[in-house]
């Protein structure tokens, strides 16, 4: 569905030339959900607009939905959908008619349009809205209506810039099952972007790391955190001192702090059941154990050596706009 | 394309006609024109050497006409930089819809906005005490749709560029000002002296009004309006290029 090689952009501004993306290969198969894991600025906006025709790659190839992105935009564009950072969708405008305009710009006639408008309206939870105008919408809806524009004429692809951002909780879990359902029911293949952790581990078969401009790690959230040495385990007990001498016996990066030690260790579900019964046997009483998984947090951290949450800088004014 | 367009052209009608705001500005516009500032011009016209032939009033309307094409069609880029801020421009760019009609639609609806406001002007000219010959009134304002359309093209591409209202206001009151001046609709450029009225050739407008001004007094067929004509053209061909160029550059 996608395939690029060394897609490189580079903007010039005033202070010189900024390489937001340096040369990315991307392969995604036709069904799959695919997130694009990354701080702010790290080029996912604009590898994404390169891939929607928006702007030109300075340097690279591509192939989406079968057809090559620099010398055949138009079928591109015929087969794919676009829901950008900011939405689309006319603010003093009515939803149904921005939905049917919508299908019309891709050669519907209006009937078929408002048919297919109406359906969509229907499968995202948008009944009844139908004559609001666009700005009057809650952020969720609007969200909403900006998928449903993305998807009036049905597209194989459909890509998505930071879905959930500016969200509230409920929201975006909503929408999350609206996408789920989306890839589940009609086998739409999805390309996202998003800083957020959660979003691409709760959403996405696989996940693309990138970091200044270049790809770091691919994989499936699964696989993404096994690449971090092992689970973390916190053990909170009546012996911290004993309790950590067993713990650097069977794992690594041990801490202690007050009653509580923590350590990693490679499958540490596995590793409890032998750990409690010699602590037991030791006569150490705990009062609380817990394992817990890499989050995609640790993996960027040991990827990059930064975190993703701490990592807020702003993307460059060309690359967004 | 021509369906893309006439869907686009909807579009941004529906939207005007929507804000009842604007409409009621745009027909309230001509009719201050004339109640209160055409008083103010008339004894000026006829106190003034070197105003063309005509009646007071052939003078002033093909001037408010002029200014009307103008300052609608200069300031027009705004309103499309609220709708490039909430991305409906990029969406447009991502469908497979011609880059042409993206300009064409909208440009078209300020296009006929602008002829709408005119016709109403010259309309409500009449009672006023307007006499002019009606062919040559039809191509005065057909040229003031072409400038309209000339200046509207150049504001959508001019708002997609610098894509702020902070730079986009100063520059077109900027350009805006010394074409006005210059352009000879207040009082006639043959009062100037030699080097203003040097500058003012340079000011293409000015072969627009002395345009307007001859063919409402009846002069179809000379060198003034045939010149006219030909600037308007021109510049409408220029600002379509320039605009269709900023819709297909990337990220406009």
């Amino acid at each position: 569905m996608i395939h690029a090689r060394g897609l490189a952009r580079t903007f010039h501004t005033r202070r010189g030339a900024v390489e937001a993306v340096s040369g990315v290969d991307i392969d995604v198969s036709p069904g799959e959900l695919v997130g694009f894991l990354g701080p702010n600025g790290a080029g996912k906006s604009t590898t994404l607009r390169m891939l929607t025709t928006l702007i030109h790659p300075t340097a690279g190839t591509a192939t989406v939905a079968g057809h090559d992105l620099l010398t055949e935009p138009v079928q591109v564009r015929r087969r794919i959908g676009y829901v950008g950072q900011n939405g689309g969708a006319g603010p003093d405008c009515p939803v149904g008619e921005e939905l049917v305009l919508q299908g019309r710009f891709y050669g519907l006639t209006a009937a078929e349009s408002a048919k297919r408008a109406a359906e969509l309206i229907g499968a995202l939870d948008l009944t009844g809205l139908d004559d609001r105008i666009v700005n009057t919408l809650s952020g969720g809806q609007r969200r909403r209506l900006d998928i449903a524009m993305g998807l009036m004429h049905l597209p194989t692809l459909l890509f998505l810039d930071e879905p959930s951002t500016g969200l509230d909780p409920q929201s975006r879990a909503n929408l999350w099952g609206h996408i789920r359902g989306l890839h589940a029911e009609r086998g739409t293949t999805l390309f996202l972007t998003t800083h957020y952790l959660d979003e691409a581990d709760a959403l996405c078969d696989r996940i693309l790391v990138i970091d200044r401009g270049r790809i770091v790690a691919e994989g499936t959230p699964d696989a993404l955190k096994r690449r971090v040495s092992g689970d973390l385990v916190v053990v909170d007990s009546t012996d911290p001192g004993r309790t950590a001498e067993l713990a650097g016996r069977i794992g690594s990066e041990v801490a202690v702090e007050g009653s509580v030690v923590r350590f990693r260790v490679e499958d540490g579900a596995r590793v409890l059941p032998a750990l409690l019964r010699e602590l037991d046997a030791a006569g150490i009483a705990m009062t609380a154990v817990e394992v817990r998984r890499p989050s995609l947090d640790d993996v960027f951290l040991t990827l990059t050596g930064r975190s993703l949450r701490d990592e807020e800088a702003p993307e460059p004014a060309e690359a967004r706009s | 394309m021509i369906t893309e367009t006439w869907l686009i052209f909807q579009r941004s009608m529906k939207q005007s006609l929507r804000n009842p705001f604007w409409v009621v500005i745009g027909i309230v516009q001509p009719f201050l024109y004339l109640a209160l500032f055409g008083p103010l011009l008339i004894p000026i016209v006829q106190n003034t050497p070197g105003f063309p032939a005509g009646d007071a009033w052939q003078v002033l309307v093909p001037a408010l006409l002029i200014q009307l094409g103008l300052f609608g069609g200069l300031f027009v880029g705004f309103s499309i930089l609220t709708e490039f801020k909430a991305g409906v421009v990029e969406r447009m760019q991502v469908t497979p819809v011609s880059r042409v009609a993206l300009l064409l639609g909208r440009a078209l609806k300020e296009t006929a906005v602008l002829l709408t406001q005119g016709i109403l002007l010259t309309v409500v000219a009449i009672p006023f005490g307007l006499r002019a010959p009606v062919g040559g009134v039809l191509v005065g304002l057909a040229l003031v749709a072409v400038l309209g359309f000339a200046a509207s093209c150049a504001s959508y591409a001019l708002a997609l560029r610098v894509k702020s209202e902070d730079a986009f206001v100063p520059i077109v009151q900027s350009v805006f000002l010394p074409l006005l001046l210059l352009s000879g609709i207040l009082l006639p450029m043959t009062i100037a002296p030699p080097w203003l009225f040097a500058l003012s050739r340079a000011n293409p407008f000015v072969y627009v009004v002395d345009a307007t001004r001859a063919v409402f007094v009846g002069d179809l067929f000379t060198a003034t309006a045939l010149v006219g004509i030909v600037v308007a053209v021109l510049l409408a061909a220029v600002s379509l290029f320039w605009g269709v160029r900023t819709f297909q550059r990337e990220s406009a």
